[in-house]
């Protein structure tokens, strides 16, 4: 129970990317097109939990086994960076239809920052392993989610006038700026799954 | 065009202003500019890592092979933040405090990325500073820009001070995270109104 309230809360609660502040870059990058959306989210979703799991044995097992903990950040970023590149080649080589599909995301997610940041998430917040696994991946389906719905609006703005100051970037991040809000409107979700375990 | 000095410095404030004009690097600047001196901290921070890694990238250019530069780039640049970050936690806690998580996510601000593979890899070592200065300060001007507007509005107060009239009320909206976006939505479309004409 406690660890369906976790994911819940990362989902719509404190959504990484409404909430938490964290993957904007392609949140504005490839939101414009539905299709590219759900080809990100899936690519998120699978890089986010691999790497959070890896970074979780390699924080514990190696930084503060050696007390490297100040090394934290070079050797999260080179995990994330080598995982990304690992399965690059593992889904080329064994699943080319899907390497097809996620092909052209798979190098920028190394700099999304809902990678980074969901793993180091983890290690501040003491997560344990399943912890951590759940969290992860529960935070990809959250970005996933929040951009899906976001490039369905987009496509909506193609064909609608807008005001040439407004266009593009500057009307999305007022759209993004709405529809934290109604993410903000779970916030009573989490207290009331917390009353209901009681 | 001729490449000056003072040219590559001040087209950070205006001409590339990020993260107005060069639309990358938008997560610190809606997590962390709730308050203005937070906005400052980062932003001096983002610099720091910005002049450094351009200087390094831009001296090594002719060594890194052209196949795994994003990878080395990424090692500078994640070296240069982990010394930030043990600065920081030395010499100015407080505000490493609340930053928090945002300084290693400094690593993968796509800014300095972004400048290191459009500027620093194929530029002279100094036009490289200028340009990682002058970006950085226009991020930092940006950060504080930003946060002094969510500052003023959302609590009624400029870097600590109370500066509102005494029936103010502050608008929570600003605080919370759509305030962010919109508020920065505005901003971008202000800013393009200014610069069309």
């Amino acid at each position: 129970m406690e660890y369906i309230i976790l994911a819940i809360n990362a989902i719509l609660v404190k959504n990484i990317l409404l909430a938490e502040y964290l993957g904007n870059c392609p949140f504005m990058g490839v939101s414009k097109k539905m299709d590219t959306a759900v080809g990100m989210g899936v690519s998120v979703i699978f890089v986010i939990t691999f790497a959070t799991a890896i970074t979780w044995f390699f924080h514990y097992y190696f930084l503060v086994a050696f007390h490297l903990e100040y090394l934290q950040t070079i050797v999260f970023i080179l995990v994330i960076a080598a995982l990304v590149q690992l399965v690059e080649m593992f889904l080329k080589k064994l699943v080319p239809p899907l390497y097809k599909a996620l092909g052209i995301f798979l190098p920028l997610i190394t700099t999304n920052c809902a990678v980074l940041g969901a793993a180091l998430l983890c290690i501040r917040r003491d997560f344990d392993f399943v912890e951590s696994s759940i969290f992860a991946f529960a935070s990809g389906v959250g970005f996933s989610l929040a951009l899906v719905l976001f490039s369905g609006i987009r496509e909506r703005f193609e064909i609608s006038h807008i005001p040439r100051a407004l266009q593009d970037t500057a009307i999305a991040l007022v759209m993004a700026g709405l529809m934290a809000l109604a993410f903000l409107g779970f916030k009573g979700v989490d207290s009331s799954l917390k009353a209901l375990t009681m | 065009m001729e490449k000056t000095l003072t040219k590559e410095f001040t087209k950070g404030f205006w001409e590339i202003l990020p993260p107005f004009r060069l639309v990358l690097g938008l997560c610190p600047v809606l997590a962390v500019t709730k308050y203005a001196e937070n906005g400052i901290g980062m932003g001096l921070a983002t610099t720091f890592v910005l002049l450094f890694s351009n200087i390094i990238i831009s001296s090594l250019k002719s060594i890194i092979p052209k196949k795994v530069r994003i990878a080395a780039y990424i090692v500078i640049i994640a070296t240069f933040v982990v010394i930030v970050e043990l600065l920081m936690q030395a010499f100015f806690f407080p505000i490493y405090e609340k930053l928090g998580i945002f300084i290693p996510l400094i690593v993968v601000n796509c800014i300095i990325l972004g400048r290191a593979e459009a500027f620093a890899s194929k530029n002279p070592i100094y036009l490289s500073a200028a340009d990682g200065l002058g970006v950085g300060l226009g991020f930092t001007l940006s950060l504080f820009f930003v946060g002094s507007l969510r500052e003023i509005l959302g609590y009624g107060s400029f870097l600590g001070m109370d500066i509102m009239w005494e029936t103010f009320k502050p608008f929570s909206f600003m605080i919370e995270a759509p305030g962010a976006f919109v508020c920065l939505g505005l901003l971008l479309a202000v800013i393009n109104l200014i610069s069309k004409k």
